[in-house]
């Protein structure tokens, strides 16, 4: 879908050759916040006065003849389960409300060394668990395309504040789906990068061995010139890949000939027809600019979804374990500890998180943990195999992102496993540690954007962002 | 505190055909500048909450880096207890508890870096080491009000998290161990090898060294019976005690038709019983799963060689060396006195210069308990000393006479202190007639020392050395006595 807003790489090149400055930037897109943001909501907070300060000072160095960054004078919002030091970050839970990190994640420490300027933490289902960004505890976001409509999620405030303009692009989190999804619902790019090379380090963590950060951007470029930024080694995360990150922008333009594309044959049923349309003709789209179609079977991608709700339950009930009112965040009092536990953990988590502690508790307990946890990993080791022998055949597989296109609030709220549907094309990817990506391709039913999803084996970036860029091309 | 064997037993028989089965978990810090997963000190004694960071309070979004350090002294700990070392994994194991900052502590589970080791007891008695893995420490809670001193009942509690991430090695033994005695020496002789390698400082008083019993009783030759797990236990002498009391309680529980039911118990040292803390079936479920902020740990063959490389002898072998050199026992109380201060590469300086092993033996354990494992008189001077001796210029009792002067003095010639102080020998002869002079003199405790009570000797003796204003060799006088009596 092309944008009506300026890409990333445009405003750093106007920023730095001073047709523009960052604060002028910045104040376009606080305008629009100003205009739209009490329809959308977005954003937990806007940073308004500390983004202000961050573009002066890069108009200052601009000025000053300084070497500024490729980021430089770029509005960008930032998930609000990413730490930035000094500045609220609530994961939308009531748990963790007032709480200011006294550091900043990895990826925020990046962005800002290239010249990014903060507009702002994005709302997100809580702890980033939910596909719809209903479950936030401090309201919803709208979709910016059709705001009766929901943006997708986790990261849905992420998504609509690039579709709506208030920022150039964006970073969120994704374990089973949460960029790739509400970038589909959106109409962005969205990309979910292989585990481990983009830093965790100050992501707050929904499901450790499944989360993994990336951006949102309108175009490929931009989201490759992203990657280039907060991708490489951090000694702060022992699960880090060692290397720099991929240098992506160089490939864009190399094409997809004599590259092989995988077609799953036996791919879970449930999408729209419209969405199915799109896939096809994103086939038909690779094909005339060069690439094989080939046929490939992944049989346990059905079994994807299941083993991911053992496994990232799991996970969580673990990691969310330390908000227990001890010692930041908020404390219900209550005669004796454990009754100030559960009073602390009643009050501060919604439902849906409630939800998932629940199930990972279980899912782990002895007498439980052979049938359940044990048997998810070894879905996921099936999963891998599967995913190892298609790409013995092909070079990247192509899906739907998500099987429908954004739907109308209350949707899907009352029935958790018809949310947990929206990510059955996104999830196999985060048990792999693959990379995967969504593309904007056209629109499906409503007008509205649908997706395709391009997945790679793991460190697949360079090809996966050359399928990503010939599609662009052609949508 | 000694390991040997020959000392008195404590222990405390079980009644006639009962078997005490004991196994123990000791969880020791290890000694690094900083702790397991940050870059916080691990330093005891500094005020509350002042070494922490956002790792250690398990702030959100913080992730823990492990410590290559702390790795290689757990290496290093676990071939000193002959273990092999392993590739391995961290898992979690969770439970809330306020001075458990994440809500789990990291452990190793199902892969342990250290397995299958032992260690030798005196008796050439062999303790299997069934594991021994890296953890991080908790915090440490203080509850006030409330009389249990325990947080139920308390009015409020404090919490400090300098602790709270500390490396730690937990050992287990297997349950090899059969009484208070041998758990004792276990556990001494742990502390040993410790503190040899420079793994711990090993302190059960600081917390640095912290023990948990598992009891059980059977019949010899029947399966094992079912075991209580005794924690709190702060002391070596603790660790016997405790035995001791629960392998009885246990066996005075089935007697009476009781049965053990397997449960932790709290040591309560003041009133040297055990009581009960908590039963199975109220034991916490850990819910352990690999941790996924942590990746397999596989230490390269190489790494691990140059650390045995890098091993100190240990202290088995050092008694041997040291027991071999003085024609001691090696599990005589010298040897092992003189090889936990560090004094036995000082012994063989002694005797590199000269000096006579054994004398030199005996000399530092009995006047250098003080000393550094490099005591201050130089090895030459103390080599002097026992050559006077073992050529009878002077006797025990002037040595030791100038032995004093030399440890005051931190050295000196001891043939010019001996000459200064008149010190000499007397010949045979000298002293039987001082002999004869006592006897004259002493007709009463001769008449009871010829009538077969020894302790009548010591009047006699003393006399002699008296009129030869020490310069007796009180064991030439009592050969000269004994062959008066045989000959009267």
């Amino acid at each position: 879908m092309a944008s009506d807003f300026g890409t990333a790489i445009d405003i750093a090149r106007s920023v730095r050759d001073g047709s523009t400055t960052a604060t002028r930037v910045l104040e376009e897109h606080l305008a629009r916040v100003d205009a739209r943001e009490a329809d959308i909501h977005a954003f937990n907070l806007v940073m308004r006065d500390e983004a202000m300060a961050a573009a002066a000072r890069i108009d200052a160095d601009i000025a000053a003849g300084k070497p500024v960054g490729s980021l430089a004078g770029v509005p960008i919002a930032l998930k609000d389960n990413m730490c930035t030091r000094g500045v609220d970050t609530t994961c939308s839970s009531r748990i963790l409300e007032g709480w200011k990190p006294p550091y900043d994640a990895t990826v925020v420490t990046k962005l800002r060394d290239a010249g990014a300027v903060f507009v702002g933490k994005t709302n997100l289902d809580e702890f980033a668990m939910g596909s719809s960004t209903e479950n936030s505890a401090f309201g919803p976001t709208r979709n910016p395309l059709d705001i009766s409509r929901v943006p997708g999620g986790s990261s849905g405030g992420s998504a609509a504040a690039v579709a709506a303009g208030f920022a150039a692009a964006s970073l969120g989190s994704d374990t089973g789906g949460s960029i790739r999804q509400p970038a589909a619902l959106c109409g962005l790019v969205g990309v979910k990068p292989t585990y481990g090379l983009v830093s965790r380090q100050g992501l707050i963590a929904f499901a450790s061995s499944l989360d993994q950060i990336g951006p949102f951007t309108h175009t490929v470029a931009d989201a490759a010139l992203l990657m280039e930024v907060i991708g490489g080694h951090d000694p702060l995360d022992s699960t880090s890949l060692p290397g720099d990150a991929p240098q992506l922008s160089a490939v864009l333009d190399r094409g997809v000939e004599g590259l092989r594309i995988g077609r799953v044959v036996d791919l879970p049923e449930g999408s729209e027809p419209e969405v199915l349309a799109r896939l096809d003709a994103a086939f038909a789209a690779l094909e005339a600019a060069g690439a094989t179609i080939v046929e490939v079977r992944l049989p346990s991608l059905e079994y994807g979804l299941t083993a991911y709700y053992l496994v990232a339950p799991a996970e969580a009930s673990s990691n969310l374990a330390r908000y227990d009112g001890v010692r930041y965040g908020m404390r219900v009092d209550a005669p004796d500890l454990n009754a100030m536990y559960a009073a602390t953990r009643s009050a501060g988590f919604g439902a849906e998180v409630k939800r998932r502690i629940m199930l990972g508790t279980y899912a782990l307990s002895a007498g439980y943990y052979d049938a359940y946890y044990g048997k998810a990993l070894k879905v996921r080791r099936l999963i891998a195999d599967d995913f190892a022998a298609a790409y013995a055949s092909c070079d990247v597989v192509l899906t739907p992102t998500s099987p429908t296109v954004a739907f109308p609030f209350g949707d899907k709220t009352s029935d958790p496993l018809a949310m947990y549907l929206c990510d059955v094309f996104t999830i196999p990817t985060n048990l792999a540690g693959h990379a995967a990506m969504s593309v904007p391709f056209g629109a499906g039913a409503h007008g509205l954007p649908v997706g395709v999803q391009v997945l790679a084996p793991a460190l697949g970036e360079e090809t996966m962002f050359r399928v990503a860029a010939a599609l662009e091309r052609a949508s | 505190m000694s390991n040997a064997s020959t000392a008195p037993t404590n222990a405390a028989a079980l009644p006639d055909g009962w078997e005490m089965v004991v196994g123990l978990e000791v969880h020791v810090e290890l000694h690094t500048a900083t702790k397991l997963f940050s870059a916080s000190p691990n330093r005891f004694g500094d005020a509350p909450n002042t070494n922490i960071d956002p790792v250690t309070l398990g702030l959100p979004g913080a992730l823990p880096v492990l410590n290559r350090k702390a790795v290689e002294l757990a290496i290093r700990l676990g071939l000193a207890l002959n273990c092999r070392v392993q590739a391995c994994t961290f898992h979690r194991k969770n439970y809330f508890y306020p001075d458990l900052p994440k809500a789990y502590q990291i452990s190793q589970y199902d892969q342990p870096l250290n397995v299958d080791g032992f260690l030798m007891l005196p008796g050439d008695v062999r303790i299997g080491i069934e594991r021994a893995h890296l953890e991080e420490d908790t915090g440490k809670s203080t509850h006030f009000g409330g009389s249990s001193g325990r947080i139920h009942g308390s009015d409020y509690s404090l919490v400090d998290f300098n602790r709270a991430g500390v490396p730690l090695v937990e050992i287990v033994s297997r349950p090899d161990i059969r009484n208070s005695d041998q758990a004792r020496q276990y556990v001494n002789e742990l502390r040993s090898i410790l503190l040899a390698v420079g793994a711990s400082d090993a302190k059960m008083e600081e917390g640095s060294m912290r023990v948990d019993v598992n009891v059980s009783v059977r019949r010899p030759g029947e399966p094992l019976g079912t075991r209580c797990e005794i924690k709190n236990v702060n002391s070596v002498r603790g660790v016997g005690r405790a035995i001791d009391y629960e392998a009885r309680r246990q066996v005075d529980l089935i007697e009476s038709g009781g049965v053990v039911r397997q449960e932790t118990r709290h040591w309560d040292d003041a009133e040297g019983r055990t009581h009960t803390l908590r039963s199975k079936e109220d034991a916490d479920d850990y819910r352990y799963f690999l941790e996924p902020d942590l990746v397999l740990l596989d230490p390269e063959t190489e790494w691990v060689e140059s650390i045995r490389a890098s091993l100190p002898p240990l202290p088995a072998a050092r008694r041997a060396a040291l027991a071999s050199l003085t024609a001691a026992d090696k599990e005589s109380e010298a040897v092992y006195v003189v090889v936990e201060r560090g004094q036995d590469e000082y012994v063989r300086a002694v005797a590199d210069a000269g000096g006579e092993p054994s004398r030199a033996l005996v000399y530092v354990q009995q006047a250098f308990a003080e000393e550094s494992a490099t005591p201050r008189v130089p090895a030459a001077d103390l080599a002097g000393l026992t050559v006077l001796e073992r050529d009878g210029k002077v006797t025990a009792t002037q040595a030791k006479t100038i032995l004093a002067e030399l440890v005051a003095n931190s050295g000196g010639d001891a043939a010019a202190i001996a000459a200064a102080k008149g010190f000499e020998a007397l010949d045979t002869s000298a002293v039987e007639a001082m002999v004869d002079a006592a006897i004259a003199a002493q007709s009463d405790a001769w008449a009871k020392y010829c009538a077969g009570e020894e302790k009548a000797a010591g009047a006699l003796v003393g006399a002699v050395m008296k009129a030869s204003q020490g310069k007796a060799d009180g064991k030439v006088v009592t050969a000269v006595l004994q062959a008066r009596r045989a000959g009267a």
